[in-house]
């Protein structure tokens, strides 16, 4: 604890050594597992006396509950106990989604099961608990229920139309919430601009599809008072507070475990009331209660996202610099804002993040967000990002058309300049460093357009129509209290990490960061082994458990790597400095001449070996007679990390899509994608790599395939993998990725969020593409997704709906 | 969501097929590969009191000449018609079929039978027996009897097929001099949002005596007797017109009705051009 701390004055430039292992590729330690079968998932965890929770769910988008009759139901074979909403509010509390810097929010309370009305279809109404999940369902069947239906909000151009019923009378009215970011000057801007250009877009909404569909496991063991859950989730520790506030019991007496995560994107942060009627069940019961949602619970209840509709204009001078944006967004959630993270963020961050890579002056952006009698919406992976860099690149392409210039050009003449940061942008939005032009450079060079421009040009000729379009974009990463905390919610922004060495010598590191499938253990385990100096096979990682770990946020707006990767190397190298002082007593040296290095103390200068460390803890841990009497003993630190001098860590990257549309049938074949992203420091080049690549294929889905189709009615149309459509890996392109590294200086790691470049990004380079291959035609589409019907349509090759 | 509980008994022959359905009652139901019938029963869309699996039967396996056609077993696997030698010279339409019918893994297991006896209006092989021409040969304790396959399939998940009947078996005539099966899907795999089956004869360089069966565009396969008839006295853009006549489709969340027609006609277009050879319908 003396010198200050730099990245260099840790060794983090050392490349050399052989535990350097930040900036490499190291296999990931839990991938045997995985491919072995040998995961354990909550489903995977049985326990003594488990009973398993089936859902009967409302088969309409709004209707009254006039009466249930669960007689039937509860004396059916195997059938432990029948809850209706009733039954659940006398033990678990209902929760109002808001939060305060949302100024004007509102939302209404929410039970585990409602009491007088079902407001989506798919909501859960009735649970019954039984001794199997066939048996449960066969109980399910006979529930009645007495449904008195309501007109359902199912459009959310009219949600706000005075004639429209009111969802919640409470509320007064269907609008969620509304915020303008407005720099002043847009409309003489506009007035004044040698050329406007406007579109209206829309996103689809879409859902998340996890391999491993929500779980959970929840016991109460009466005897020592305690709710165990085991919980597929991203953020154990909020759920721990969440349990323990709407069950009336203290924190210290709920412990959420998360073993394996099958994916989460965004779907396992919220707190969903199925899960929350589970764990009150367990509370009442005393018992084991198991709730899996299938594929169709999935579809129906898994939140919803990018359910937008976006009118936008650009102002550009006779130059082609870009004068200002003037946005209107409007957005439908569900029934309810989900807690505790609302679901107006994604709105809020349509605001905060159009025209983002770009410098100019003039900005106005509202977001208008309204209740729908739908499966609730929230944060899905990309908040809001993908949303407005559509929009964004959209209308940059429509001026460049307009302008005559190319939308590299058009981009190279508006991108913020690599040397102008900090920099705050028009929204508020505050960047510590950016790498746009760079980026764009090296992506132009991976791309080389002058040779696909001309085959563009040649294949036209016979017929083939190719596009090739680009999306700059910025990421929102590493989140401080800022996003949520000072709205009032529990979820922590800080995190924090426990590594110890034990006497032979290996490492354990507690982190509360949670591993959701994408290596977070991974790249934990690279940097504690890089930070204390020990080879990576022997460090442990435990995460998941709210007993053991440190008080932390949870995976979430790409985090892991930045705060719980920041917070592992400052308590590893801690440690190391732990183990150099204790070594230094024993072989009576300086500290300052000693380095650890492949699990042995060496000599700095050499790097000759002094003391391997299982000697040191075989010392310290059985010996500690031979130590002088004032050496410390400790061989455990802890450090916790949080974001201070930035709200927000952004990345920036720059994306492009080559892909030929039919023009008979629709159809969009995707033949190659690349990305240039800027996520800092990067810790394993492979795991950001695929990162990147599953988010662009993500985002794809979203351009191309993924839609949540509801009726008039209100009813969900697409709830099997049949009718609801995601990217299949043979339709994929290569996908080609590269990096600049700007670090930030926040952290000593230097690291950014990397997980949701690729979807922020895609859609707008696969639309701008899209419009690209057709632009002989004249057609253009901005609604998402490109279906070939809305193809067809826009070719005029087929009547509109 | 998990299957409802049901009786399961396998059976080794016709007859014991038979005494089983009687001993079961009216809801039981025949199962082989189960590629439609268990999924049905995950959602619990149905309840049968039980299955007897007929996968095992030795009369229902098999592929034979018969004639100049044909006589394939209905337990013969999508994968089997894909990569049967005698299929792929004695019905190719059959085999250039296969690799369209969803997935590897479920081509494994679904079987020829229970397509058809499912009827999916967006399954290729009704399209393609109808094209073709072929019969049916259903048995039921009553004996058995041939339906010729544009009879055979009534309409949306509708057979003449009566409850007790199993299919045994699918007759093919002599194979036309051509045949052709092409479809419109969003992804490889997915149910066709249109799609055609077509068996003709190329007469001085032009499609004659050509059956254009279409499928996902109506409640069963739609022999385009209209487009068929013109594309064999005026070529191509004359069907392509006439399908108009032919052609009805209702509209889902893929594809509108309109839409569906226009796939169609691309459809007609690229079969007959597949057909008679590039370049063969420039302009």
């Amino acid at each position: 604890m003396s010198a200050p701390r730099t990245p260099e004055s840790l060794g983090l430039s050392r490349a050399d050594l052989p535990n350097s292992y930040i900036g490499r590729s190291v296999p990931r330690p839990t991938a045997r597992k995985l491919v072995e079968g040998r995961a354990t998932y909550t489903d995977d965890v049985s326990l003594p006396r488990m009973l398993h929770a089936v859902f009967v769910r409302s088969p309409h988008a709004h209707a009254r509950i006039a009466s249930i009759d669960v007689a039937r139901a509860a004396a059916a074979p195997g059938v432990v106990r029948v809850f209706t909403g009733a039954d659940l509010a006398k033990v678990c509390d209902p929760w109002v989604a808001t939060l305060a810097h949302l100024k004007g929010m509102k939302s209404a309370p929410q039970y585990a099961l409602p009491l007088e009305r079902a407001t989506w279809q798919g909501e859960a109404v009735v649970a019954i608990v039984a001794d199997t999940v066939a048996h449960g369902e066969d109980a399910a069947a006979l529930v009645e229920i007495d449904w008195a239906p309501l007109p359902a909000l199912a459009d959310i151009e009219t949600a706000l139309s005075p004639e429209t019923p009111v969802l919640h009378a409470e509320l007064g009215d269907n609008l969620v919430f509304t915020r303008t970011a407005d720099t002043g000057g847009v409309d003489e801007a506009f007035a004044n601009a040698a050329h406007v250009v406007e579109a209206t877009f829309v996103s689809g909404r879409h859902t998340g599809v996890t391999l491993e569909p929500r779980s959970i496991l929840a016991d109460f063991n009466r005897a020592e008072g305690m709710l165990t859950v085991w919980h597929s989730t991203q953020a154990p520790h909020m759920m721990q507070g969440v349990f323990a506030k709407q069950l009336r019991l203290p924190e210290s007496d709920v412990r959420v475990i998360t073993r394996d995560v099958g994916g989460s994107f965004g779907v396992k942060v919220h707190v969903y009331p199925d899960e929350m009627a589970v764990a009150a069940m367990a509370r009442v019961l005393g018992r084991p209660v198991k709730f899996v949602a299938d594929r169709f619970e999935s579809f129906v209840s898994d939140i919803h996202a990018r359910d937008h509709r976006i009118k936008g204009r650009i102002a550009v001078d006779a130059d082609g610099r870009i004068l200002g944006f003037d946005i209107d967004d409007l957005t439908g959630i569900g029934p309810y804002s989900v807690y505790p993270r609302t679901s107006a963020i994604e709105g809020n961050q349509v605001v905060n993040l159009c025209g983002g890579p770009y410098d100019f002056k003039h900005y106005r952006c509202t977001t208008t967000v309204v209740l729908q009698n739908k499966t609730p919406t929230c944060q899905y992976r990309a908040v809001g990002h993908p949303i407005a860099t559509a929009v964004t690149e959209g209308l940059v392409d429509l001026a460049a058309e307009r302008l005559g210039l190319d939308p590299i050009e058009l981009r190279r003449r508006n991108l913020i300049r690599d040397d102008a940061y900090p920099f705050t942008s028009p929204p508020g939005m505050r960047f510590e460093g950016l790498s746009h032009h760079a980026a764009l450079d090296k992506l132009v060079a991976m791309v080389e357009p002058e040779k696909l421009r001309a085959e563009q040009a040649a294949l036209r000729a016979r017929g083939v129509y190719r596009g090739l379009g680009f999306a700059s974009f910025i990421e929102l990463t590493n989140p401080s209290p800022f996003m949520y905390g000072i709205g009032g919610a529990r979820i922590s922004a800080q995190d924090g990490c426990t590594v110890r060495m034990d006497p032979d010598g290996s490492v354990v590191a507690m982190s509360g960061v949670t591993e959701q499938g994408q290596g977070t253990e991974a790249i934990l385990a690279q940097i504690v082994a890089h930070g204390v100096g020990v080879p990576v096979e022997r460090v442990k990682i435990v995460t998941g458990d709210t007993r053991v770990t440190p008080y932390g946020g949870g995976t979430w707006a790409c985090r892991g790597a930045g705060i719980g990767g920041e917070a592992a190397l400052q308590s590893a190298v801690a440690l190391r400095e732990q183990l150099i002082s204790v070594a230094a007593a024993i072989l009576q040296a300086a500290p300052e001449t000693l380095d650890v290095a492949m699990g042995e103390i060496v000599d700095r200068a050499s790097g000759s070996s002094r003391m391997p460390l299982a000697e040191l803890g075989r010392l310290v841990y059985f010996r500690g007679d031979t130590l002088p009497k004032d050496a410390p003993r400790e061989f455990v630190q802890t450090r916790h990390f949080i974001t201070k001098d930035y709200p927000f860590a952004f990345t920036n990257g720059v994306q492009a899509s080559w892909l030929e549309v039919d023009v008979e049938t629709g159809l969009v074949r995707l033949l190659k994608h690349w990305v240039v992203e800027d996520c800092g420091r990067i810790v394993n080049p492979k795991l950001v790599d695929e990162q990147v690549r599953g988010g662009v294929v993500q985002g794809i889905g979203g351009a191309l395939y993924e839609q949540c189709v509801y009726d008039a009615e209100g009813q969900l149309r697409t709830t099997t993998m049949a009718d609801y459509l995601v990217p299949l890996a043979a339709d994929m392109p290569d996908i080609a990725v590269g990096h600049v590294e700007t670090p930030t200086r926040e952290s000593l790691l230097g690291a950014k969020g990397a997980g949701e470049a690729g979807t922020a990004g895609a859609p707008a380079a696969v639309m701008n593409a899209i419009n690209d291959a057709l632009r002989p035609f004249g057609a253009k589409l901005f609604a998402q997704p490109f279906t070939p019907e809305r193809i067809l349509t826009a070719l005029g090759r087929v009547a509109p709906r | 969501m998990k299957w409802p509980a049901f009786a399961y008994a396998r059976a080794n022959s016709l007859e014991e097929a038979f005494a089983l359905k009687r001993a079961a009652g009216a809801d039981a139901k025949w199962i082989a590969g189960g590629q439609s019938l268990l999924v049905s029963l995950a959602y619990r869309l149905q309840a049968p009191g039980a299955l007897i699996d007929i996968s095992r039967i030795a009369a229902l396996h098999g592929v034979a000449e018969a004639g100049a056609g044909l006589r394939i077993g209905a337990a013969t696997t999508h994968a089997k018609l894909g990569a049967d030698a005698l299929i792929g010279a004695r019905a190719p339409l059959l085999a250039q079929a296969a690799p369209l019918i969803a997935h590897a893994a479920i081509r494994n297991r679904g079987t020829l039978g229970g397509n058809i006896a499912y009827a999916d209006p967006a399954s290729e092989l009704p399209a393609c027996l109808v094209a073709l021409g072929a019969t049916i040969v259903a048995a039921s304790p009553r004996g058995e009897r041939r339906i010729a396959a544009a009879d055979f399939f009534v309409g949306l998940f509708e057979t003449a097929l009566a409850e007790d009947e199993i299919i045994v078996a699918v007759e093919t005539p002599a194979p036309p001099a051509g045949s052709a099966i092409d479809e419109i899907a969003r992804r490889p795999g997915d149910y066709a949002m249109a799609g055609l089956a077509a068996a003709f004869d190329i007469e001085s360089g032009r499609l004659a005596h050509a059956r254009l069966v279409f499928f996902g565009v109506g409640g069963a396969p739609v022999h385009a007797v209209r487009a068929s008839t013109a594309l064999t006295l005026h070529g191509v853009a004359a069907a392509q017109a006439a399908l108009a006549g032919d052609l009805a489709p209702q509209g889902d969340h893929q594809a509108s009705g309109d839409m569906k027609l226009h796939l169609a006609r691309v459809l007609t277009r690229r079969v007959a051009q597949a057909a008679l050879g590039p370049g063969s319908l420039a302009a």
